[in-house]
């Protein structure tokens, strides 16, 4: 299958291991993964902090780029739902018909990394190895948006040597929510607090998740406390094999 | 009084500032979590009970979004079959005529005092404060309602007004304040639930047997048959709308349903979205007056107060459907660690954050719907399935907007966003400003983790780290490492060359 790696500007310029990662992974099984230089951001950070209009431009660049693929596919389940759920309010209230038109080719064809795997591509064990104790963070928008349900579960319990263990609490949100942490910092910071305490509550060395923003904000906490817990995202974890040393 | 002095509560502080003083309360944190936390699993649980619990939530925000398309048809049919029923029906454009007319009717009774069901219309447009002004003694019968007119404090739940309070707080202000306002509580009250419960029912009881008025909302109102309903779990409810001479409703035009059948969904809905209850303990329905039982005079207020200009709005007016259950307060992040006094508004929580924004103007709450992380907990417990985040995201482009219209120069996030989007309109840019930022980043961190940063990101690094920005972003790796394909041949060729 020819897909396109759509990385969203944070892991571009943030988390580039995070591409790679579903880059090997996606090659390991056979398929053919290209990298479409034009592409820049989904428009979510002006979405949803109300700069509508501002999202036009990121809407139409998308639409373009990514299109003619057999699948997209963004390691970010908050990136995916950007898409699949707003792109199109966007083409309707600012965009014209061909836009319109565009954005519906092309939106079908987006998926999330674990929703490519398990759906798309069929595959639950992908041939991964990583002997570590790991807890898994569902996070909102693949959850809520895109009810990805238990398929980075599936992903995960499939994976050699892995230890997962459940994560107290595991729905509730962590308090990141873009642009939420800066303009409501304090509910922000104790939204974090209990989920940093779930996550140790766990034992675990790794919190894993499918969006490098969630992970950014309660690893950020985690690394500041010096609780010696890493994160690492879905597709990482799904990359690594037996010669890997983490 | 306009409409905005009592949806949104005068002098409140806007909502991260009211979170920060809401959240240095580790008692109202503690009763927040876990009576949110009691609640949410019974929901759970009792919802789960039925196989149509996912159509019944179809049927009913169908129903509500039916109803609301075509308010104007069933509110005037609603008025014929109450009046018809022998109720009398007034019409209130804002807070201040809604008050007006029900200072009036109770003038005309001659009486000085009346006793209420919890209403939140009558909340929101500072009913209690108006009639005081006239020289009319409201109290509330609703045990929580009690407490919060006890306490002179605020109703901080839908449901629960004083979830904020724990049952030693209770205790205290009964102790205090029940003799000012009629049979003191007993000398050896203690904080136990029951003796609580006992202590209010006897100072409640001289109230309804002297009441010659009454004061209720409206749950629903089936404008076939001019049924008006309300639902509640203590009886208090009954009794002020059973042995009352006059009753006067106060109801949001929203409330009208189009048939008396339609309830059948509703009523299986709320108890089992609002306290985890498979039926609702106490329904009252009444159809205008019957001679010879219960109150003879019946008058139904209906009141806008900035409905009508929600309704308008083809996005938000979805608010409209709200029934009031309080699930999304229950379930949400951001009300669990700050309760509802943060949101300054009479209807707090996630339904307060879309709902009130329209009421008022979303220029008169501006603060409201940024207070979520769009996490959606709230549209997955909504029963009438009002996507509350769709409204939030659709208010906050308005507040944006109202921003730009009002200033004559734009906001530091406004520039922010402005030069964001330059930045993410074309890969050239994007990837320059990877660079400079790997550049910069190397400049600050230790081990890759940036630590506490001074300025406008001080409150997000004061207590996370920050990783720096990559060495080489994926897209200059992807250059570096991959052959061309013909889709991106363009720019790795402009790429190549610049290196
Ligand atoms: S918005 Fe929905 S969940 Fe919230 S109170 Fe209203 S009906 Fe209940």
């Amino acid at each position: 299958m020819r897909i396109a790696l759509f990385i969203t500007c944070f892991n571009d310029t943030m988390f580039p291991r995070t591409g790679r990662a579903v880059t090997e992974l996606l090659e390991r099984l056979g398929h053919t993964v290209e990298f479409p230089q034009a592409q820049t951001c989904c428009g979510q950070m002006h979405f949803n902090t109300g700069y509508r209009p501002e999202t036009l431009p990121m809407v139409r660049r998308f639409a373009e780029v990514f299109a003619g693929y057999d699948a997209v596919v963004a390691p970010s389940g908050s990136c995916a739902g950007m898409v699949r759920d707003h792109h199109r309010v966007v083409a309707a209230q600012y965009g014209d018909d061909s836009l319109a038109a565009a954005v519906e080719q092309v939106v079908p064809t987006v998926y999330e990394l674990s929703e490519l795997l398990v759906d798309v591509l069929g595959v639950t064990d992908v041939g991964a190895c990583f002997p570590h104790r790991v807890t898994y963070h569902p996070t909102c928008h693949s959850l809520r948006m895109l009810r990805v349900g238990d398929r980075p579960l599936k992903l995960l319990r499939a994976v050699k040597g892995i230890d997962l263990v459940e994560l107290p609490a595991a729905e509730s949100c962590c308090g990141f929510g873009g642009t939420f942490a800066l303009k409501n910092a304090d509910v922000s910071n104790a939204m974090l607090a209990d989920k940093m305490r779930h996550v140790l509550d766990t034992g675990a060395e790794y919190l894993c998740a499918g969006d490098n923003s969630c992970l950014t904000h309660i690893g950020g906490g985690l690394s500041r406390l010096r609780t010696g817990v890493g994160t690492m995202h879905l597709a990482e974890i799904l990359a690594s094999t037996e010669g890997d040393v983490r | 009084m306009s409409g905005a002095d009592n949806v949104v509560w005068l002098g409140t502080p806007a909502f991260p500032e009211a979170a920060r003083t809401a959240l240095a309360d580790t008692r109202l944190r503690a009763n927040l979590r876990r009576a949110t936390g009691t609640i949410r699993d019974k929901r759970l649980a009792v919802a789960a009970e039925l196989d149509d619990w996912e159509e019944l939530r179809d049927t009913a925000a169908a129903v509500k979004r039916r109803t609301l398309r075509h308010l104007d048809h069933h509110l005037l049919r609603l008025e014929e079959t109450v009046t018809a029923a022998g109720g009398t029906v007034h019409w209130a454009a804002d807070a201040a005529e809604a008050n007006a007319i029900v200072t009036r009717l109770v003038k005309a009774t001659g009486e000085s005092e009346v006793v209420k069901v919890k209403s939140m219309a009558t909340q929101e447009i500072g009913l209690n404060e108006a009639l005081a002004e006239a020289g009319i003694r409201a109290y509330e019968t609703d045990l929580a309602e009690l407490i919060v007119q006890l306490a002179e404090d605020r109703p901080s739940h839908i449901l629960v007004p004083a979830i904020h309070r724990g049952r030693s707080e209770i205790r205290e202000i009964f102790r205090r304040e029940m003799g000012e306002w009629g049979r003191p509580a007993p000398e050896d009250l203690t904080d136990e639930p029951r003796d609580l419960a006992e202590a209010a029912r006897l100072h409640l009881r001289e109230k309804f047997l002297r009441a010659k008025v009454a004061v209720s909302g409206a749950n629903f109102a089936a404008a076939d048959t001019g049924t008006v309903v309300v639902v509640e779990s203590e009886g208090n409810g009954r009794m002020c709308l059973t042995l009352p001479e006059t009753l006067i409703t106060v109801m949001g035009i929203e409330k009208v349903l189009p048939s008396f059948a339609d309830l059948d969904v509703f009523l299986q809905l709320l108890p089992r979205s609002s306290t985890g209850e498979r039926m609702n303990p106490y329904t009252s329905l009444w159809t205008g007056v019957t001679e010879g039982d219960g109150p003879q005079n019946f008058h139904l207020v209906l009141l806008d107060n900035g409905r009508t200009a929600t309704l308008a709005d083809e996005v938000g007016r979805q608010a409209l459907s709200c029934i009031r259950c309080s699930a999304c307060l229950n379930v949400c992040p951001v009300y669990e660690r700050t309760g509802g006094h943060a949101y300054g508004s009479v209807y707090p929580g996630p339904i307060g954050a879309v709902l009130t924004p329209q009421l008022v103007g979303v220029k008169n709450a501006a603060s409201l719907p940024f207070a979520s992380t769009l996490c959606g907990a709230c549209y997955d417990a909504c029963p009438v399935k009002i996507n509350i985040p769709e409204v939030l995201v659709h208010l906050r482009a308005e507040a944006v907007e109202a921003k730009r219209r009002d200033r004559l120069l734009p906001t530091t996030e406004a520039l922010v966003m402005k030069a964001a989007g330059a930045v993410l309109g074309s890969p050239r840019r994007l990837a320059a400003v990877q660079r400079l930022a790997a550049l910069g980043a190397r400049l600050v961190a230790r081990d890759g983790r940036i630590g506490a940063l001074p300025g406008p990101v001080a409150r997000w690094s004061g207590t996370r780290d920050t990783p720096a920005p990559a060495r080489e972003s994926l897209r200059a790796w992807w250059r570096r490492t991959r052959t061309p394909t013909s889709e991106d041949a363009r720019t790795t060729a402009e790429g190549k060359v610049r290196r």
